[in-house]
């Protein structure tokens, strides 16, 4: 029931074989004294050329499934089942070598920290060569002139000198446009973004998102945003999936998510921004309680202790992905009568349920 | 001793914080060939904070927001300025640190370092109280109110350590610690920007009420431009230390005055999928504040900058009761009547220098 392909032909679904493609993705982390269920089940597609926003509080498993795609967690105290296809290729089964040319070369990566992720000893345009060095047999001087090109095209100013800098010598913009010439050095069909404009200003991240929806177009890239704002997701994406706990509660086209949102969470997500349209004075529809404890998930749905609809199935049985007629599925049992929650308020059984979280 | 209730002195009218001409500048490493290099951070901010309102502070960035909250604070002296709590200048004889601290409070955007991680949260909230003179059992008692009027149950939560809670309930622990002195401000540092936006909502609506039930007057940091707009009444737009533009909030994001107010209001992404941004509305990152471009800190990245622009600083000038803006465009003081292009949309006036 939780595959995506089961449902019948919704009208977001790509024609062709999807470029992108994880089937019931399970990533467990057995470190600590519980196995903590990261990632419970999650389906996705991404077609060449297509823009996925994954959208999702902290801890919802948005960021381990990212690195699941590129078989970054540590493969010792992470338990991944499910299958990733890629290109027509399992992932999964990659070899070591085969691997590091399919990091960066057919899947790149961007974080929200580039001061992080760039290496501090080594100038930007070093770093670039050395990438592209290693994926191809190419002299130094070829490897700086790409170097120099992608600087151009990410709209560094003065490239030419910007290559020759370090890290910490560049403004947060800066170093962000460095981090996705890097990610673009090897011509990769798949850009990952984690979170790429959290840290930053909202008049520096409208610039980093317009970018990289121009590079989009211009490459063809298939790219997979994660963010917890809403915004940056209409902004960038063209399908947009919910998580929640490890699992996607809602996927469909921005439009339709934005408008026309079916499950209780998103309801509550797009309910408790505090937006222009707002009287002042009157209270934001908070969505109460916190997430549940990963390592310790409900047998049911897992937003159902914060859902002002839940009823006894939903306690019991994980509801599955049911598609609705505009193309959108949403994992709820009540899905037919979440309406109601987009007009009415639910905050009168907000303050009670918040004590006993936890 | 009992902590009797901060009283108001000098009346409704009186502004219950008022600054004057503040200025930080923070000196640099000393270099043997050019002359000592400083940070700008804050360079003379006038604000009066009234009784009972929220005036919110935005800007990106390294604008000096935070550095203005620490000097209202008093946790770093402020290099020149006055700043003056109910009719008392802070710091004389009348109104010494000790007791400024007791009626102004803060809460920090980092929940977590901002608790020690070896006490109890009790321990954390009683604190205050305790060093201000109150009984151990008293001030316990009282933390046990503020826990359940936070929201979190004392019985579960008095005992636990920082660790233990997640973001959001350890942030209404700071919030329950900063109202532990009975205060009459509270300055709100990015407060709710760590937190997950389902949260963010739960602790802006606490704030809401708390508001009203301890009759506060709340400063505001953010750089979330739909936060502000819900929770103030008054907004001050800066811009590399200094007040680009300060008026209601409805006046200033209906009528903005100032270019950068007016970009940083586009720069919102629009949760409209059919309405997407086009065109970034200011190139490149704000300028650094080690040395700031002459006259109006803005010309560099300023879509309407005239010569006269580099040249001279402009004046705060009042275009409504309450509205003031520093930008020499539409001054009639300085011959550039540009309003009429200011009203034509971005695309055609996007050419102009």
């Amino acid at each position: 029931m939780n595959d995506i392909s089961a449902i019948p032909a919704p009208v977001t679904q790509p024609p062709t074989e999807p470029y992108l493609r994880l089937s019931n993705l399970d990533v467990t982390f057995l470190a600590g004294r519980a196995p903590v269920h990261a990632v419970n089940g999650v389906d996705l597609v991404v077609a060449e050329g297509e823009t996925l926003a994954l959208i999702g509080e902290s801890g919802s498993g948005k960021s381990v499934t990212l690195r699941a795609l590129m078989r970054l967690n540590p493969p010792r105290r992470t338990k991944v089942t499910g299958e990733i296809r890629v290109g027509g290729r399992d992932v999964m089964k990659l070899d070591a070598k085969a691997l590091s040319h399919f990091r960066g070369g057919e899947v790149a990566m961007i974080f929200q920290e580039p001061l992080l992720a760039l290496d501090p000893v080594f100038t930007v345009g070093q770093q670039i060569t050395e990438a592209i060095r290693r994926h191809e047999t190419i002299s130094r001087e070829d490897a700086r002139a790409r170097a120099l090109s992608l600087f151009e095209r990410v709209r560094i100013p003065s490239p030419q000198k910007r290559l020759d800098t370090y890290p910490h010598e560049m403004s947060g913009g800066m170093r962000q446009r460095a981090m996705i010439a890097l990610a673009l050095a090897c011509n990769p069909k798949v850009l990952l973004a984690d979170e790429p404009t959290t840290a930053l200003d909202a008049t520096v991240q409208i610039q980093i998102l317009l970018l990289l929806r121009e590079l989009q177009r211009e490459l063809g890239l298939s790219i997979i945003f994660v963010t917890h704002d809403l915004g940056a997701a209409v902004e960038i994406a063209d399908r947009i999936a919910v998580m929640y706990a490890g699992r996607i509660v809602e996927q469909g086209s921005a439009r339709d998510i934005i408008r026309n949102p079916r499950h209780p969470y998103t309801i509550g997500l797009l309910k408790s921004r505090a937006d222009g349209a707002m009287v002042k004075g009157t209270r934001l529809e908070a969505i109460p309680g916190s997430p549940p404890d990963l390592s310790r998930m409900p047998p049911g749905c897992a937003f159902a202790a914060r859902c002002p609809l839940a009823i006894e199935r939903c306690r019991e049985e994980v509801p599955p992905l049911v598609a609705q007629d505009t193309g959108t599925v949403a994992r709820c049992w009540r899905v037919e009568e979440t309406h109601v929650l987009r007009t009415g308020s639910w905050s009168n059984e907000a303050e009670p349920a918040l004590a006993s979280t936890r | 001793m009992a902590l009797d209730y901060n009283a108001d002195r000098g009346g409704p009218a009186q502004p219950l914080l008022t600054v004057r001409n503040l200025v930080k500048h923070f000196p640099l490493k000393k270099s043997w060939f050019k002359e000592r290099e400083r940070v700008y951070a804050v360079d003379g901010i006038d604000l009066e904070v009234l009784k009972g309102e929220t005036v919110g502070v935005v800007g990106e960035s390294g604008c000096g927001k935070s550095t203005t909250a620490r000097l209202l604070m008093h946790l770093i002296e402020p290099d020149h300025g006055d700043i003056i709590f109910d009719g008392e200048v802070v710091g004389s004889p009348e109104l010494p640190l000790r007791e400024y601290r007791r009626q102004v409070q803060m809460v920090f955007q980092d929940s977590y370092s901002s608790l020690n991680p070896r006490l109890t949260i009790e321990a954390s909230i009683a604190f205050g109280p305790q060093v201000h003179g109150v009984s151990n059992k008293e001030a316990l008692s009282r933390t046990h109110d503020l826990l359940a009027r936070v929201g979190l149950d004392p019985r579960r939560f008095a005992e636990r350590y920082p660790h233990e809670l997640s973001g959001g309930q350890r942030q209404r622990v700071n919030i329950a610690r900063a109202l532990a002195l009975q205060p009459r401000l509270i300055i709100l540092d990015e407060a709710v920007s760590a937190l997950d936006k389902s949260v963010e909502a739960q602790v802006l609506n606490l704030l809401m009420d708390l508001k009203e039930e301890f009759g506060l007057t709340y400063v505001f940091i953010s750089h979330d431009l739909n936060v502000v707009r819900y929770m103030c009444d008054r907004v001050l737009v800066m811009y590399l230390g200094k007040v680009a533009e300060i008026g209601p909030v409805a006046s200033v994001y209906e009528r903005s005055a100032h270019p950068y107010t007016t970009a940083l209001l586009s720069s919102m992404p629009s949760i409209d999928p059919d309405n997407r941004t086009q065109v970034a509305p200011l190139a490149g990152d704000p300028p650094n504040p080690i040395s700031p471009p002459s006259g109006c800190r803005f010309h560099t990245r300023c879509k309407f900058a005239l010569p006269l622009c580099s040249e001279r600083e402009p004046m705060p000038r009042e275009l409504a009761p309450g509205h003031r803006v520093a930008c020499h465009l539409g001054d009639p003081a300085t011959g550039y009547v540009v309003s009429e292009a200011r009203r034509a949309p971005a695309e055609t006036v996007a050419g102009l220098p």
